[in-house]
């Protein structure tokens, strides 16, 4: 065979093998969600997401955990998103190309890099104790909120970025001050973006288990969360404990749990897709 | 200006300056954080035989805190997920950059990021139900929760952080690379392999190890999978044994742990141990893209 | 004694301006009339646009910059301690070579100023919005249409719209800086008309690389020049443009009017 038929029977298996890894890569995945599906499909029910759990968790519903977690992503994005944002205008608008602005990307990459365990650890050393809120919907929602910080900021970031420096020269040229110009041209118009960045914090707090352990969650509360300063059940913890602390755990409340947080939070990466795609379409300039 | 308009405007930039500066002094306040009471427990016990210490006992009178178990259990089980997520993530990537063709790549990318967001408790929970009893079978074991099944549930957490990363350093090759080398006669593969990849191995470095810190960081999985036992990982069969985490540890026993006692402390102290780690690595990987930036 | 020397509108007094290091801009010395449109010309990277921009301050937006010599505006410096650099801008507008109005409507485009001054009253904003129009001489063809958007115009619509933008808060000093660069010769043209009809009530200073369009408008011409590259820009020469275009004075203006280079 000469040496280019060679090359191209070469390029030829090289490009099957790697179709293959990316296949093997792929498909458990698509396995799991259709495990999913097919174990936990029957227990979703409007009464499995509408009521209270009984006998121990061992049957009923799980109505609780899922206004926790609801609750829980309320407040997180109540903290991290004006935060998050402002964080962003500083790096776009008032930032210079100085050490400090590469201390500030450093700190944000690294908080992006904590483990979420640590995060729980902080949370409960600060916001449970030092600050005295005792496991609650506020503790745990600061954590989080620290936690999906990068998040935001990181998406806030791109949706500033992408506006074009001509809208501001022309703000500017008209006598309006930096923050003006901000207000009124370079936000209304990074909006999308920052949406995008917000759904996706908040697909991440959904799924948080560690983060809320030691700061929120409880085990069993017999009634909902009232007041920020409750405990509150949570999908994920709730996912984790039955699945290891209850015995006799019917199979098919626990596909059902695990099936149930999943699509929540497929839903808003789903979402945070959606208004991305649509956004970029939409756009005229 | 009037002067009100002036101090609003003043005000405003302080209060963004002081957003900005948040995520400095969030890493600062962790780290103190977790000094402070870290360096509690070692007022009373020796910070060397926490840091060498074979055994981990953390309810026995009086307590034995050695995290040589913890930490060997973490890089194991870390070491078991990158050997299967460097060739599986490299190689997707690759794939996905240099291979499929357009409807294919339309496909895998967000097939890719629905993998990103799935929480690590549902995986950690199909981990536990699915693959642990099947390994337990197959491979004949006392019991399917094993470091194995850990690094190979870990494998699927880092995947996406890899194939992500690697991606976007393989598209950021030049195109006039790719260019020259076909214009004299090499097949695609043969760009690929000897042009493409070497120019963008800085950026595939920065995505292993980015997706070494997430495994090393993750908790549910190894929490829920890896048997959580306390024994120093030595031989080569520990691989099918139970094993223990860092961060398994710090979930595992933060609800027993009495408030401001050893045991409370010396959990602290492995959050310590954990975010120097995480910084660590994350810091080296910055620089390495950082240099890959620069070279640009 | 108050002389008519005394009375221009803008003067640049011994001016160099740099960029960073590099020196951009040396030794410029420039006298703008009031109520007249004057134009400079030169080659591409003389830095014609940079003086513009040392008048409105525009330069301080983007990266670190320095200047020396003097800027007056009505015989006050605006690099002075005490300027209110928001304030000049108000008094000094700027046109930008690609036209730039705000995704918005076109009626907010030219409230955008005003409402930023504080004028909220809905029939103030409208009497502002219609004279800004009629100034641009773009309110026949838009009266009916104010609510929608502004990216729905032509290009020389687009760029009318932002004249009425910066019209509409009541500037004394134009700058313009490559206003028909982007637009066909029928834009062109209205551009042109719009830029003398607003002379008698504005200063108006235009930078242009078209000859033919700077004999057009202006009554003063100044003409820049760069030795080579990396050498800051120099004013050559600055006169009636009448002259400037048949008798000038320097060997290099005459070389750049007659086209022996470009």
């Amino acid at each position: 065979m000469s040496g280019a038929r060679r090359q191209l029977v070469f390029e030829k298996i090289a490009h099957l093998v790697l179709a293959l890894i990316a296949a093997i890569a792929v498909a458990p995945v698509i396995g799991i969600i259709i495990f999913l599906f097919i174990k936990g499909g029957p227990a979703l029910t409007p009464e499995f997401l509408t009521s209270m759990p009984t006998n121990g968790m061992k049957a009923g519903g799980i109505f609780p955990a899922i206004v926790g977690t609801l609750y829980l992503v309320l407040g997180t994005i109540v903290f991290a998103v004006p935060v998050g944002t402002l964080a962003a205008v500083y790096l776009t608008e008032y930032a210079t190309q100085g050490r400090l602005t590469r201390y500030i990307r450093l700190a944000i990459a690294n908080m992006a890099g904590v483990p979420s365990v640590v995060y729980g650890l902080f949370g409960l050393g600060l916001f449970v104790l030092l600050l005295q809120m005792g496991t609650s919907l506020l503790a745990g929602s600061l954590t989080l909120g620290l936690l999906v910080l990068p998040v935001v900021i990181t998406a806030a970031e791109e949706a500033l970025l992408a506006v074009p420096q001509a809208f501001r020269q022309a703000s500017l040229a008209l006598g309006a001050t930096r923050w003006q110009t901000i207000r009124r041209v370079v936000l209304p118009n990074a909006i999308p973006g920052i949406i995008t960045g917000t759904v996706l914090a908040v697909g991440r707090a959904a799924g948080e288990t560690a983060a809320i352990m030691f700061t929120v969650a409880a085990f069993f509360l017999p009634t909902l969360p009232d007041s920020p300063f409750s405990q509150a059940m949570a999908l994920p913890y709730h996912l984790y404990t039955i699945s290891t602390q209850v015995p006799g755990m019917p199979e098919e409340i626990k596909w059902g749990t695990a099936l149930v947080l999943l699509l929540l939070v497929l839903s808003f990466t789903l979402t945070a897709a959606v208004v991305r795609a649509r956004f970029r379409r939409k756009r005229r300039w | 200006m009037r002067t009100a308009q002036k101090i609003k405007e003043v005000l405003i930039g302080k209060l963004i300056l002081a957003c900005g500066v948040l995520s400095i002094a969030v890493v600062v306040l962790i780290f103190v954080f977790l000094l402070r009471d870290a360096f509690s427990l070692f007022d009373s016990y020796p910070l060397i035989d926490f840091i060498t210490g074979r055994k981990w006992y953390p309810i026995s009178e009086p307590p034995v805190f050695g995290i040589l178990p913890l930490v060997l259990g973490s890089l194991l089980v870390t070491a078991i997920a990158i050997l299967l997520a460097i060739p599986l993530g490299v190689g997707t990537a690759i794939y996905i950059a240099e291979v499929a063709p357009g409807w294919l790549k339309e496909i895998l990318k967000p097939l890719m990021e629905i993998v990103a967001a799935i929480p690590s408790v549902v995986l950690a929970f199909i981990g536990l139900t699915l693959l642990a009893p099947y390994l337990q079978g197959l491979l004949d074991l006392n019991t399917g929760l094993t470091a194995l099944t850990g690094g190979i549930m870990l494998a699927f957490m880092a995947l996406p952080t890899i194939v992500s990363i690697a991606e976007d350093a393989i598209n950021a090759v030049p195109r006039s690379y790719r260019e020259g080398s076909l214009a004299m006669g090499a097949t695609r593969w043969q760009t690929t392999q000897r042009v493409v990849v070497p120019a963008a191995m800085s950026g595939i470095s920065a995505s292993v190890m980015l997706g070494i810190g997430r495994a090393i960081g993750e908790t549910m999985v190894v929490l829920m999978v890896t048997g959580n036992a306390a024994v120093m990982p030595t031989s080569v069969d520990s691989v099918l044994k139970p094993v223990r985490t860092l961060t398994g540890t710090i979930a595992q026993e933060m609800g027993e742990a009495v408030f401001n006692g050893p045991h409370y402390f010396a959990l602290f102290a492995i959050g310590l141990v954990l975010f120097v780690i995480t910084f660590a690595v994350n810091w080296i990987a910055d620089l390495v893209l950082y240099r890959y930036r620069e070279g640009e | 004694m108050v002389t008519a020397e005394a009375q221009k509108k803008v003067q640049l007094q011994e001016v160099n301006f740099y960029y960073g290091d590099f020196k951009a801009l040396e030794d410029i010395n420039l006298d703008i009339e009031a109520n007249k449109v004057t134009a400079l010309i030169g080659p591409s990277g003389c830095g014609k646009s940079t003086v513009l921009r040392l008048i409105n301050r525009m330069h301080e937006v983007a990266g670190r910059t320095r200047v020396e010599g003097r800027v007056l505006l009505d015989s006050e410096d605006v690099y002075s301690p005490g300027m209110d650099v928001v304030g000049l801008r108000s008094r000094v507008g700027e046109i930008f070579q690609k036209p730039n109005p705000f995704p918005k409507t076109i009626y907010d485009n030219v409230a955008y100023g005003p409402r930023l001054q504080g004028r909220s009253s809905r029939d103030e904003l409208d009497g502002i919005v219609e004279r800004a129009l009629r100034q641009a001489a773009l309110w026949k063809e838009v009266q009916n249409k104010l609510k929608t958007s502004a990216l729905e115009l032509s290009g020389g619509q687009q760029q009318r719209l932002c004249i009425a933008r910066t019209l509409a808060v009541e500037p004394e000093v134009i700058l313009m800086d490559e206003p028909c660069s982007a637009l066909d010769p029928v834009a062109t043209q209205q551009i042109e008309d719009t830029m003398d009809s607003l002379k008698k009530d504005y200063t108006i200073i235009i930078v242009t690389h078209n000859m033919q369009q700077a004999a057009r408008v202006s009554e003063y011409t100044g003409f820049m020049l760069i030795q080579e590259t990396g050498e800051p820009g120099r004013l050559v020469e600055y006169g009636l443009t009448s002259k400037i275009f048949t008798m000038p004075d320097r060997k290099e203006t005459e070389n750049y009017i007659t086209g022996r280079f470009g």
